[in-house]
């Protein structure tokens, strides 16, 4: 231990001749959105300029902060002043900023808001935190991203990391599982089950080696909140399995990480290696006796394998098919032995809760939900990104103070991914937690939340959902795999305009099979998009049926698109953009669409840009 | 062929037959696909047979049989990116390069495949050209970008 507190000494010293740093320190948002909205340019550019000016200037990766949608981010802290962020800064507004506000002193382009400890405001720029999309979030899980380097284990120790670790071996195992137990913590990976409970039963199993394993499976398509977490910060997920793995008796852990996500991968093993070398996994950690291996594992490609006993079969390497419980991996998972699975976000928790003891935790949230939780703002919602809040916090709150509202009136949210459901504009008051959502036909999930709004068809989501679920369907029982095919198969006639009303009926009727009979949470769970779907936006499935007729307008077969004469202005973007060569027509008079090659891709529909007026020059008929 | 295959091989115990993913993974990221010779090499030296391998490998998605194109694009197929229209901008797409996922252009200039999800949703739709994210993806963006993989 003595040891630990040399390093934490080096490490808060370091943090903070960062903070007091007489030079310039540039911070560039590089996690996957930063990247994919260009960070990586920005990157090679600043150090181009830095070299090539002879500047004195440090130069950072950070992870993602929350609002993707105004990455990439660049943060300038100068001497003496707090770090300013500046957002959606491509490769000429960092050169502008570097040559106007580091070398020339001042600059017209506003920050977004300042970093500084204190949140006044200073100089007329706001605290970053008092954003309209941050003001009401409640940062734990994601306290460190954003702000560190995720690369370096000083900046981690710096602020309060391994705290929870040495609280852990002071109060023993069965404190630790006391203290998760007051924070009333439940999984994060969907079914809300209590952590401790999981942990106890893995505890009291007989069998050995014990095995811990981190999913990092992350199915749920369009969700990223165990990404941009590990990629962030990994090192708070694997504090917490040191402390999982401390509490439940075990020396090996496993983190089983889809493929789809190399940079997480990387963050990760660069962040192992750096705590092996300050003997912070290993043999003897901390000198307490304790030791601890992780494992990488790299999934590859299937959604079921997130089930936990797919997953181990995964390990195991074989094909990702679940098995039917009990027994419980609990009491014989990996290679028979007992084993502890628990979700990316779940495990961040953990350190947070051992530092600031379980009766913090347990004072965010609700009665039955504790803590915050964080989601996946995303879909037709202006600030899109990833937030955490706590947990009772309205939909209304995130979808439209959080996240701003949609462009078109709101029409859906959909929640907890392919096994949830989709909520209507009656559920906007719903506060966010397990039960709430299940009541409403839905589920908390992981975190996933796509907001829908009048151009989306709900009758296409849900035939997308279950087209998703057919094909990740393993096959081992028959009412998923066949229940699933045969639905997709009516919602398809359906969004062609050739169903009746009895397929709707038929369509019912299979939902409760492939609820009841299917061996597995995938199967259990894959009606839901279309229960919910068929309950709160019935009308929509008869417009397709009856007057076969798509009211949102995107039903390929249901739609043609033409243009209107007397509102096309002739600006000739339809016609650059469509790519059978569709749409013709000289500049400045109104555009003709050959519906015999128009393949219905809509690119003219989307490009169109006269908005109110002319946002309907193409329409459908 | 064989030198690589049998560098993947030697890094894995034979009797661990829980590395037959991680070797196929390694396998893929060094030829670019699963290729029938491949699965032979693979089968001798784990003792499992070519069936079991193929069993498996076609169990999950990641895994390719056919060689890839130059240029590998990826339309991502999930929620937030299909909400946000990626299935137009696939359907402009084979249009545009004439084929379906799955397949290669007799040029192998391009391969063509679906993901479920690349993880930046918040900047839907997405779509990966060797392994490069491009966010907030329309039609003519994509269009334009083609134009600089040859
Ligand atoms: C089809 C299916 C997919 C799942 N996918 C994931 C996943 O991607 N990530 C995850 O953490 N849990 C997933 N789960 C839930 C896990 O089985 C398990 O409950 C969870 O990892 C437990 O961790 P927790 O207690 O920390 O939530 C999935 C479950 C099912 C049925
Ligand atoms: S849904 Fe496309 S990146 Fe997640």
């Amino acid at each position: 231990m003595n040891n630990f507190y040399k390093i934490q000494k080096k490490a808060i010293e370091e943090w903070q001749a960062l903070k007091n740093s007489s030079e310039p320190v540039i911070y560039v948002g590089m996690g996957s959105c930063g990247l994919a909205s260009g960070a990586g340019e920005v990157w090679n550019s600043v150090r181009r300029t830095i070299k090539k000016n002879n500047l004195k200037a440090q130069v950072l990766k950070v992870g993602c902060i929350g609002p993707c949608y105004l990455e990439p981010f660049f943060d300038i802290q100068k001497p003496g002043l707090p770090r300013m962020s500046f957002n959606n800064v491509d490769v000429s507004k960092s050169r502008k900023l570097i040559s106007e506000y580091i070398i020339g002193g001042e600059t017209k382009l506003k920050p977004l808001g300042h970093l500084g400890e204190n949140k006044e405001e200073f100089e007329g720029v706001k605290s970053f935190w008092e954003q309209p999309m941050l003001k009401n979030q409640e940062r734990i899980v994601l306290r460190n991203c954003g702000i560190i380097d995720p690369e370096n284990i000083n900046h981690y120790i710096a602020r309060g990391g391994f705290k929870g670790l040495l609280k852990s071996f002071d109060i023993g195992p069965e404190g630790v599982i006391e203290e998760i137990k007051t924070s009333g913590l439940r999984g994060r990976g969907g079914a809300g089950f209590p952590t401790y409970k999981k942990w106890q039963f893995c505890r009291n199993a007989k069998g050995s080696p014990k095995y811990l394993i981190c999913n990092a499976d992350e199915g749920d398509p369009g969700a990223f909140m165990n990404r941009s977490l590990m990629e962030g910060d990994p090192y708070v997920l694997l504090e917490g399995m040191l402390i999982a793995a401390y509490a439940i008796g075990t020396n090996h852990g496993y983190i089983y990480i889809r493929a789809e996500y190399p940079l997480a991968i990387e963050r990760l093993k660069i962040a192992i290696q750096k705590m092996f070398n300050l003997g912070l996994i290993g043999k003897n950690i901390l000198n307490t006796g304790f030791n601890f291996n992780i494992k990488i594992k790299e999934g590859a490609g299937a959604f079921v394998c997130g089930e936990e006993t797919a997953l181990i079969a995964s390990i195991e390497g074989q094909r990702g098919m679940p098995r039917s419980r009990p027994p419980f991996p609990a009491v014989s998972g990996l290679n028979g032995n007992p084993t502890n699975i628990n979700n990316v976000e779940t495990l961040g928790t953990i350190p947070n809760i051992l530092r600031e003891g379980g009766k913090w935790y347990s004072g965010f949230g609700t009665e039955k939900s504790k803590g915050t939780k964080t989601f996946a703002l995303v879909g037709k919602v202006r600030r899109t990104g990833l937030i955490e809040v706590p947990m009772g916090t309205t939909l209304r709150e995130i979808i439209f103070d959080i996240g701003g509202g949609t462009l078109k009136p709101f029409k859906a949210v959909q929640t907890g991914g392919p096994s949830g459901g989709c909520l209507s504009e009656e559920f906007l008051d719903l506060p966010v937690d397990y039960e709430s959502l299940a009541d409403a036909g839905s589920i908390m999930g992981s975190g996933g939340l796509i907001v829908m709004d009048q151009g989306t068809c709900m009758v296409d989501v849900a035939k997308y959902f279950l087209n998703f679920t057919s094909q990740e369907s393993c096959g081992k029982c028959t009412p998923c795999r066949i229940g699933t095919h045969k639905m997709v198969e009516i919602l398809d006639k359906i969004t062609k305009g050739e169903a009746e009303m009895r397929d709707i009926e038929i369509l019912e009727g299979l939902t409760s099979t492939v609820k009841n009979g299917s061996l597995c949470g995938l199967g259990q769970t894959a009606p839901n998009p279309v229960l919910t779907t068929l309950k709160y936006f019935k009308d929509e499935y008869l417009a397709h049926v009856e007057e076969k007729r798509c009211p949102a307008a995107v039903c390929r077969d249901l739609v043609e698109y033409r243009v209107i004469k007397e509102k096309c202005t002739g600006c000739q973007r339809c016609v650059s953009v469509c790519p059978t060569g569709a749409i013709t027509g000289p500049r400045s008079e109104p555009h003709n669409l050959d519906p015999e090659k128009c393949i219905k891709c809509r690119a003219c529909y989307e490009i169109c840009r006269f908005d109110a007026i002319a946002g309907d020059a193409i329409v459908i008929v | 062929m064989k030198d690589t295959i049998d560098a993947i091989l030697k890094k894995h115990i034979p009797k661990e037959k829980g590395n037959l993913i991680p070797v196929l993974q390694s396998v893929q990221k060094k030829k670019g696909y699963i290729s029938p010779e491949s699965v032979n090499r693979i089968s001798n030296y784990f003792r499992i047979s070519r069936s079991s391998i193929y069993g498996v490998a076609t169990f999950y998605s990641q895994f390719r049989f056919n060689p890839p194109g130059r240029h590998s694009i990826k339309i991502c197929l999930g929620t937030a990116c299909h909400v946000q229209g990626g299935d137009f901008i696939l359907k402009a797409l084979q249009a545009e390069i004439g084929i379906s996922p799955g397949e290669t252009t007799d040029d192998m200039r391009f391969d063509l495949d679906r993901v479920a999800c690349l993880g930046c949703c918040a900047l839907a739709p997405v779509v990966m050209i060797n392994n490069k994210i491009h966010s907030r993806m329309s039609v003519i963006k994509l269009k334009e970008l083609l134009n600089k993989y040859e």
